[in-house]
């Protein structure tokens, strides 16, 4: 499906202290039996989420009203594990738009990107910062703006230059995904055939 | 720039280079068939778009068929549905399908060559890794993901990095009884099946050109088991040969055309590769593999291997590999006892591996205790067999000729080797329960295949000849 368009985002984040989250975590392998991609945000971290009887585990972050917000927050080499999109798919479906670590494991960064999940990599000290800040406030606010690869801490003002490949960017900012870029080109397709 | 074959062939189908990302390859002939395309139709849909070039794609049922009684409805409920969804989705939008019955069906890297569809030259895509065979054909073949199968509908393209080059050469003559499986199983063997990731091969020598069309796409079948994303070779005469006269080749003055463009298609001296590997065939003796993976090849002539010198995690998933195999290291292979043979495959199920499983069990006896596969790859290879009196051969050597289909290569259909049975199997992957839960797959050429039929165990082939 075409992904949502990328914006300007300001909003709290949810801290997930953790290094080496991995794809086993973020979907376990019992919720990939669907045949359509719906209900993923329901079963994101479902074993840190909830216990066997299925009753919410309160310390979880999720389950603690203090945190929200459409950034999360994880340690290092995140996402790693295996190739499944549903990973992304889960964390986009609950409401995320932007995860932020130092380190992204490289197969769960592409299909963040494909799915309109924008992954920002920041260096350890910066990530200090930001688990700093949420810890001393959880409700302020991180500005990203994926135009000027730029991500605040709004109440230092401190900020982080972060990168990305530019036919990416173009695509979660114009809400593209590969197949509705092809699509774009189709008549400069049509101009090869004749070729 | 001196350039590669496979330069030549991926530049002339770069539409767009994108800025910063991958390049738009067009894409001239698309294969699809029942059971990875539905989802990439359900997405199309839902975009509400047309398949943009429905003429270059072509359809055919094969991966989950049975191979008997095709003329009745599947029996198992969900393969059906696959099959009728793949009919559904080709008469709404347009493509050919050459569904179950229809002369022309059979496995999709089987009918492509066949009836022409492949020609040299190509970019050619399938949601199957095998689509690699095509690339015997000096075309730019390979599998791709449902998303991608998607791509290819909605826009004849496809995004993709350039890969690396690797050339692989062999050089000198074979030995008799050494078949081109051999010689793919021998390099694996060599290389690891990691050895070619992140490369596109190009198989070159004159070993290599000596080899027929069939023999050359069980080659470039096999090429993605190493890790690479596909192999090609340079087309020839004996490409030309093939290609000629057949039901969608270009025809007449096309084909004059055709034919002098193709021959512009090789390495130019002096072109330079990221890999290269260098073998004598002289050094190639019928393979088998012994592991479960397609990496773990032997001649059949030698002791298992006992992997004394591997460390760590990788003595480990070798003695794992054994174990489920039921094998032990500083052992001989010749002379275990065996349960199933199954000759077929995009690897080896077109008529020259029938001829050359028929020719060496002609006059002899299948062994009693064997139960025996011969799956042919199309119905147009069945035809051939049926009019060239091979099944005849085989009828009276105690085998039965089955109907097309992947059949034991994937064990989606009925076609399942039971548990802790040995099935010499003349297809491309011996993972893990690939031939049915708790299946032991040797891999194996034909001739290696028929020596094993007959005698019921592993044998060198050449002890019969
Ligand atoms: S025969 Fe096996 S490898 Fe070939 S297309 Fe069928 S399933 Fe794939």
């Amino acid at each position: 499906m075409p992904i949502d368009k990328f914006k300007k985002i300001q909003t709290p984040a949810v801290p997930l202290p953790i290094e080496n989250v991995d794809t086993d975590q973020i979907i376990p392998a019992r919720f990939l039996k669907a045949v359509e991609r719906k209900g993923f945000g329901d079963n994101l971290f479902r074993d840190w989420r909830y216990n066997k009887k299925d009753e919410p585990i309160v310390d979880f972050v999720l389950n603690q009203s203090k945190f929200s917000g459409q950034i999360l927050v994880g340690g290092k080499n995140f996402g790693s594990g295996s190739s499944r999109e549903h990973a992304a798919w889960s964390i986009y479906d609950y409401g995320f738009r932007v995860v932020v670590s130092s380190f992204f494991a490289d197969i769960f960064k592409g299909n963040a990107l494909n799915n309109g999940l924008l992954p920002v990599q920041v260096s350890e000290e910066f990530l200090e910062e930001v688990f700093a800040q949420i810890e001393k406030d959880p409700t302020s606010t991180f500005s990203v703006d994926l135009v000027e690869q730029t991500f605040v801490i709004d109440a230092t003002g401190s900020s982080f230059s972060f990168e990305i490949n530019s036919y990416k960017k173009q695509c979660l900012l114009n809400g593209y995904d590969d197949i509705d870029f092809l699509v774009s080109r189709h008549e400069k397709i049509a101009a090869y055939e004749e070729q | 720039m001196k350039k590669t074959l496979f330069d030549k062939v991926w530049d002339a189908h770069v539409v767009e280079q994108v800025d910063g990302g991958p390049n738009a390859l067009y894409i001239d002939r698309h294969f699809i068939h029942e059971v990875t395309s539905p989802v990439a139709f359900g997405g199309l849909e839902k975009r509400g778009l047309k398949v943009f070039r429905p003429e270059k794609t072509t359809a055919t049922p094969d991966h989950n068929i049975p191979t008997i009684n095709q003329h009745l409805p599947i029996a198992d409920q969900l393969s059906q549905n696959q099959v009728d969804t793949l009919t559904a989705n080709c008469e709404k939008h347009g493509i050919n399908l050459y569904g179950l019955n229809h002369k022309w069906n059979g496995i999709v890297h089987v009918i492509g060559p066949e009836l022409g569809l492949t020609t040299p030259g190509m970019t050619i895509v399938c949601g199957d890794s095998h689509t690699s065979t095509h690339g015997a054909f000096g075309a730019i073949a390979f599998g791709i993901g449902t998303s991608e199968v998607e791509m290819v509908l909605a826009s004849q393209c496809i995004l993709q990095p350039k890969p690396k080059k690797m050339l692989i050469t062999v050089n000198g003559d074979l030995k008799p009884g050494v078949t081109s499986k051999d010689i793919v199983l021998y390099i694996i063997s060599k290389i690891s099946t990691s050895g070619g990731t992140g490369h596109f091969i190009e198989f070159a020598g004159d070993t290599i050109e000596k080899l027929s069309m069939e023999a050359r796409m069980t080659i470039c079948n096999m090429s993605i088991e190493c890790g690479a994303r596909g192999g090609m070779i340079a087309p020839d005469e004996t490409t030309f040969e093939y290609v000629k006269d057949r039901e969608f080749s270009p025809q007449g003055e096309e084909w004059d055309k055709a034919v002098a463009y193709w021959k512009t298609l090789k390495t130019d001296e002096g072109a330079v590769f990221d890999t290269e590997y260098h073998y004598d065939a002289a050094d190639i003796e019928p393979m088998i593999t012994y592991g479960t993976n397609p990496g773990m090849g032997m001649k059949v002539t030698e002791t298992v291997p006992t992997g004394e010198e591997l460390k760590g995690n990788d003595k480990v998933s070798f003695d794992k590999s054994l174990d489920y195999m039921g094998l032990e290291g500083g052992k001989a292979i010749e002379g275990k006892a065996i349960d199933y043979v199954f000759v077929g495959s995009c690897t080896n199920g077109r008529i020259e591996d029938l001829r050359s499983f028929a020719q060496f069990v002609k006059g002899k006896k299948k062994a009693e205790d064997v139960v025996a596969w011969i799956v042919p790859g199309s119905k147009q290879v069945e035809k051939q067999a049926i009019e060239e009196g091979l099944v005849t051969i085989l009828e009276e050597a105690g085998f039965v000729m089955r109907q097309p289909g992947c059949s034991a290569c994937l064990a989606m259909n009925d076609d399942k080797v039971p548990a802790g049975k040995y099935a010499v199997s003349t297809s491309n992957r011996n993972f893990e329960g690939r031939q049915g839960p708790g299946a032991r797959t040797m891999l194996a050429s034909p001739l290696v295949a028929a020596a094993a039929a007959i005698t019921g165990k592993i044998t060198d082939p050449r002890d019969l000849l």
